[in-house]
């Protein structure tokens, strides 16, 4: 049987052949056996894990906790690039200040359970919540940006990273309310326990990768530059941060 | 570094109050009604021993407090206490993290300058291996309704 990996679904549709191509390099460096499974949900993929099928996930860090604190994994590395939200509105929406937010409003969200946190968080200052705005879910932060220019919904919660890549005709019809500066929530790259004796040999594979010239080719089709090493502490630390956010 | 604030340090007019803080410490303060305002989409995060003493802060508490990284390391987190907050809310902090709990609440805090600035501040205990090591403590833009809530309340309390 070969080992598994998963990708968080919030990967960006752009780096889904980067992820075959980065399974690829990592069985040809292992020379372990590992089959790339990419669930289309968050739900799915969780499943999965309390059915211990994954033994490596690229893991958003809402899903942290769980995977440390309930089903054994520890962390490898991350790609150094933090997790940030952004609120946004159409560029003719009177608001200018999230406090000038009523109860009520429509909020355009993907379903990328950190950056619903993060957004639902900054969203707070208005006395929003959960239970007091209407969500409309997205599947993809285009579709997120498309709500806010039809003028389907007042707000749209957005990944900055993906804000950022939206085109230029786009960003120039929608415009910032608030970009989280968070700093320290981030994807990690995280190994289970079938693979837990090995995580010293993954992480210094994954570690000397940007060295390699072909390594460095298979870091971009990510779209990452590098590995940054996670130590059991900086993770401990991310998922105490996240519970504090996530009540 | 922690001791009485210098009058010095204040920018405005100021009142002077004497603080009674854990442990029969007491401490001097002079605070102004300047507010800072929270800023928007940033996390104010530090990290306290069992002790109550400073562990980590980053950035955004070292901009927010007006103390350097140096003078919070080592200081008690009532560097903080502001004269209008209630000891009853501090009390139920610690007795609820203390059971392993988490503890939320809105605090006003005093800044090197005497100014103040409000909080939603989340408390956790850091468990590892089953043992708590030290407190976390997130603070994040209150509402000002909830603000305006506690200015009501709180003197009620003292």
């Amino acid at each position: 049987m070969p080992y598994q990996f998963t990708v968080s679904p919030d990967f960006s549709p752009d780096h889904l052949s980067g992820w075959y191509i980065f399974n690829t390099w990592l069985q040809k460096q292992t020379g372990e056996a590992i089959h790339l499974e990419m669930y289309d949900n968050f739900q799915s993929q969780r499943n999965a894990i309390q059915q211990n099928n994954v033994d490596l996930i690229y893991a958003n860090p809402y899903d942290a906790a769980m995977l440390v604190r309930e089903n054994g994994f520890l962390p490898l590395v991350t790609s150094g690039i933090a997790d940030e939200a952004i609120i946004a509105v159409n560029a003719d929406s009177p608001i200018a200040d999230v406090a000038e937010l009523a109860a009520n409003i429509r909020v355009a969200m993907s379903e990328d359970p950190d950056v619903r946190m993060m957004g639902l968080i900054m969203l707070e200052p208005a006395d929003l919540n959960a239970s007091n705005i209407s969500i409309i879910g997205c599947d993809s932060y285009v579709l997120v940006a498309k709500q806010l220019l039809r003028q389907d919904a007042e707000v749209g919660v957005f990944l900055a990273e993906a804000y950022d890549d939206l085109s230029n005709i786009i960003k120039s019809k929608l415009r910032i309310l608030v970009r989280s500066q968070i700093s320290v929530i981030h994807h990690a790259l995280m190994i289970g326990p079938k693979l837990a004796n090995k995580r010293a040999e993954y992480q210094q594979l994954l570690l000397n990768m940007a060295d390699d010239p072909k390594g460095k080719d298979v870091l971009h089709s990510l779209g990452f530059e590098t590995w940054v090493k996670v130590e059991d502490e900086d993770m401990e630390f991310m998922i105490d941060l996240m519970d504090t956010l996530a009540i | 570094m922690f001791g009485d604030m210098q009058s010095e340090w204040v920018i405005g007019d100021y009142k002077e109050a004497v603080l009674a803080l854990y442990g029969s410490i007491t401490r001097r303060v002079f605070y102004t009604e300047i507010e800072t305002p929270y800023p928007d989409g940033k996390l104010i995060v530090s990290t306290t021993d069992k002790n109550g003493l400073i562990t980590h802060v980053n950035k955004a508490f070292v901009e927010m407090s007006g103390y350097t990284e140096d003078e919070l390391i080592g200081a008690p987190h009532s560097i903080l206490r502001h004269p209008d907050m209630p000891a009853v809310a501090f009390k139920d902090l610690w007795d609820t993290v203390n059971k392993g709990e988490h503890w939320q609440g809105y605090v006003k805090n005093l800044r090197k300058d005497g100014g103040y600035y409000w909080v939603k501040a989340t408390v956790i205990p850091n468990i590892r291996q089953g043992k708590v090591v030290s407190y976390t403590s997130v603070r994040r833009k209150p509402s000002r309704t909830k603000v305006n809530e506690c200015i009501q309340l709180y003197p009620t309390l003292l």
